[in-house]
């Protein structure tokens, strides 16, 4: 019973700290200093008229004016796409993936149109994300809207803006269910011949540090060879597991999808001497501090990763006299 | 282990002319365009042409190959060209590369150059999240699963430390970006001219990653800057009193990472203590003998620990030393203020300051000392006036 309701308070937890943000890219540019890829032309002008069956005369002639509805076509990107998005944009479509709300679909835009767009007129845009909306379940799927506004400007004026609203979202089941959405997953170790033996004894959760076999130093991270005689061989000892949190930080920004910053990352000093970066379990994002001792614990990420964290606060198991190592 | 000894590459080349393309938020050019008009505008500064440059030098981390530069800037055929690793750790031995191909006849005249969209295209303060499995890839792998993904992160780690070990708070590091700040608003070439800030509004400022505060991190800049580089002989003869390189060092700790160099001491950077040395050594000189000194500020717990490393002050009393003022320090703003051009602009700071034309002129500056990337594998300049 408690299980299921730690997990639908964990669910809202995690929905109300997306939601938080999202909403921080409220403001910010969604494209800058863009520039359509064609003069305002009467060709386009014609194209669009029959395809929309419009055969007004203000669109034809001498004199033509560009129908007031063609206001974005002068500003997409076309079949070789966008070059002018934002790194905040990129950054909130990616967050959005991330948390499983892959599909979208355009719901609405509202323009304003200030002035004629004549053949001729150059374009330039400017966009800015106007809003996220909190989460929202429609017919589509669950997820979130986006509303961008964008100033068009045509030869350095104002002449008309243009309000789109898309809908990210999760699509829903065929039985109406919202899925799960896949949660977005830790950047994989990197790994390589030189150190795959680490990650060998982290499956059998084991940490193992290597030891040079010419002079009996232990070295972590892995490489080949020793930074003290150069002596190629070496074997592996087993860490203790105990050890003391040497230094750490608190991480707040760029926000990264498998991560809910704030969080801590430390650098432990194992009682063996060497030190790995690492997570912290057991206590708040703030209330890791450098020499609070620590225990190595193995966590399942995900299906395919397990990683070698400490959990703060216990001692070497069933040896608190000693002070918790060899040394 | 590190030299012992002077090298005998002080003194024999000189930077003859500085050149820099705006510092904007968005270049609209290219990088390749970037380089080719800082490349220009250097050669314009120093009275020389394109088809006077025979040498070119970069780093590892640009876009544009020297080749590349030399055709699109109406340079002829290249007998010296080369690119040094580590990021912003690069900057000042590009112009130890140069005065590497000057001394030993190589080449006559040599053009270091670094550009880039670093804001708006590829950000580095946007992070990490996968890597190659190469030797480079996998010491950065080790970082990646627990989400310490940002050089600010990087560096964080080791100002947490730096901060408990001499029982400081984070403010320590905002008269560093304070002074940078009042630099820069003095600055009309600096993004932040005219804007200086105070103690308050460093400590006011967001987190980005603890102990780092939004106002200890370098700003992100489009932009491209380039620095010429003959023989001192030949720079007496150009349109600039020449900036001589009495001194170029690069240096590595032992056991050394890219930014994460966390088996050691965390309180020092052992590569710039290496650089320092060298310096000392080949120049003949000591800190009270530098004038102005232009640091890499990517963040600014590291200036504090370069001031440390080259004996301005003691261990852990660097944030005093700054307070106090005594060494006119980052100019031109630094790269917190004036722009983060990989440490190219600082070192075009350091000639402006032994030409006598610094926005912030330090009175007869002959003497001026300026580094490169840090938390890197990295290198130094001693920059003197002539004779």
């Amino acid at each position: 019973m408690t299980g299921r309701q730690d997990r639908v308070r964990d669910e809202a937890a995690r929905s109300d700290d997306l939601y938080a943000r999202l909403r921080r890219f409220e403001g910010r540019p969604a494209a800058t200093a863009g520039v359509g890829k064609d003069p305002v032309n009467l060709p386009m002008i014609r194209h669009w008229c029959e395809a929309m069956g419009d055969d007004h005369p203000a669109y034809r002639g001498p004199d033509a004016v560009a129908p007031p509805t063609m206001l974005q076509a002068w500003t997409m990107g076309g079949l070789s796409g966008h070059t002018d998005r934002s790194p905040d944009y990129d950054a909130l479509f990616a967050l959005l993936d991330g948390a499983g709300y892959t599909s979208v679909v355009a719901t609405d835009c509202e323009q304003e149109y200030l002035r004629p767009l004549r053949p001729g007129d150059r374009i330039t845009f400017d966009a800015v994300i106007e809003s996220v909306s909190d989460r929202k379940t429609t017919k589509l799927g669950t997820g979130h809207f986006v509303t961008t506004r964008m100033d068009v400007h045509a030869g350095g004026r104002l002449a008309g803006t243009h309000r789109f609203r898309i809908l990210k979202y999760a699509p829903a089941r065929a039985g109406g269910r919202p899925p799960r959405a896949e949660p977005p997953r830790r950047p994989r170790p990197v790994i390589n011949r030189d150190n795959a033996g680490f990650w060998d004894g982290v499956a059998a959760h084991t940490l193992l540090i290597q030891r040079c076999t010419g002079c009996g130093r232990l070295r972590l991270p892995w490489l080949p060879g020793c930074v003290d005689c150069g002596a190629q061989e070496w074997d592996t000892v087993e860490a203790g597991g105990a050890g003391t949190v040497h230094s750490y930080v608190v991480m707040h920004h760029p926000p990264f999808p498998a991560f809910d910053p704030p969080y801590a990352v430390a650098l432990v000093e194992l009682a063996e001497g060497v030190r790995m970066v690492s997570n912290v379990v057991g206590v708040a994002y703030d209330e890791v501090r450098i020499g609070m001792p620590v225990r190595l614990e193995f966590l399942r990420v995900d299906e395919e990763l397990e990683l070698p964290v400490f959990r703060a606060g216990v001692a070497a198991e069933g040896s608190v006299a000693t002070g918790g190592g060899e040394g | 282990m590190t030299l012992h000894r002077a090298d005998t590459l002080g003194g024999r080349a000189a930077i003859a002319g500085i050149g820099a393309t705006a510092f904007s938020k968005d270049s609209g050019r290219s990088e390749l365009k970037l380089a080719v008009d800082a490349v220009h505008a250097a050669l314009d500064d120093a009275g020389l042409r394109p088809a006077d440059v025979d040498g070119l030098v970069t780093f590892t981390m640009d876009t544009s190959p020297e080749i590349t530069v030399a055709q699109a800037a109406g340079i002829g055929e290249l007998s010296f060209f080369s690119r040094v690793h580590y990021g912003g750790g690069a900057a000042c031995a590009t112009v130890q590369q140069a005065a590497l191909a000057v001394a030993c006849g190589l080449a006559d005249v040599v053009v270091c150059y670094r550009a880039f969209n670093e804001r708006s295209g590829r950000r580095f303060g946007s992070g990490v999240q996968q890597r190659e499995p190469s030797a480079e890839g996998a010491a950065l792998g080790w970082m990646l699963p627990f989400g310490l993904l940002t050089p600010a992160s990087w560096v964080a780690m080791a100002a947490r430390r730096y901060l408990h070990t001499y029982g400081l708070t984070p403010e320590a590091f905002g008269q560093v970006a304070v002074t940078d700040r009042r630099h820069a608003a003095r600055n009309p070439a600096a993004y932040f001219y005219g804007k200086p800030i105070t103690l308050a509004d460093h400590a006011a400022s967001r987190w980005i990653v603890e102990p780092l505060r939004l106002l200890d991190c370098c700003q992100e800049t489009d932009g491209g800057q380039a620095l010429v580089v003959t023989s001192v002989e030949r720079a007496r003869t150009l349109r600039r009193k020449p900036a001589v390189i009495t001194a170029a060092a690069q240096g590595a700790g032992r056991a050394q990472e890219q930014m994460t160099s966390f088996s050691r001491d965390l309180t020092g950077l052992p590569e710039m203590g290496a650089v320092a040395r060298q310096l000392w050594r080949t120049a003949g000189l000591a800190p009270a003998d530098i004038d102005v000194a232009i640091l890499y500020d990517h963040f600014t717990p590291f200036v504090l620990m370069q001031l440390e490393e080259f004996g301005f002050c003691a261990p852990g009393e660097a944030a005093g030393f700054v307070a106090a003022d005594t060494l006119p320090l980052n100019t031109h703003g630094g790269q917190l203020g004036e722009a983060y051009l990989h440490g190219m602009n600082g070192i075009a700071e350091a000639v402006r300051q032994v030409r006598g034309s610094s926005v912030n002129q330090a009175p007869g500056a002959s003497r001026v000392l300026v580094t490169a990337g840090t938390g890197v594998p990295t290198s130094g300049l001693i920059l003197g006036a002539d004779g």
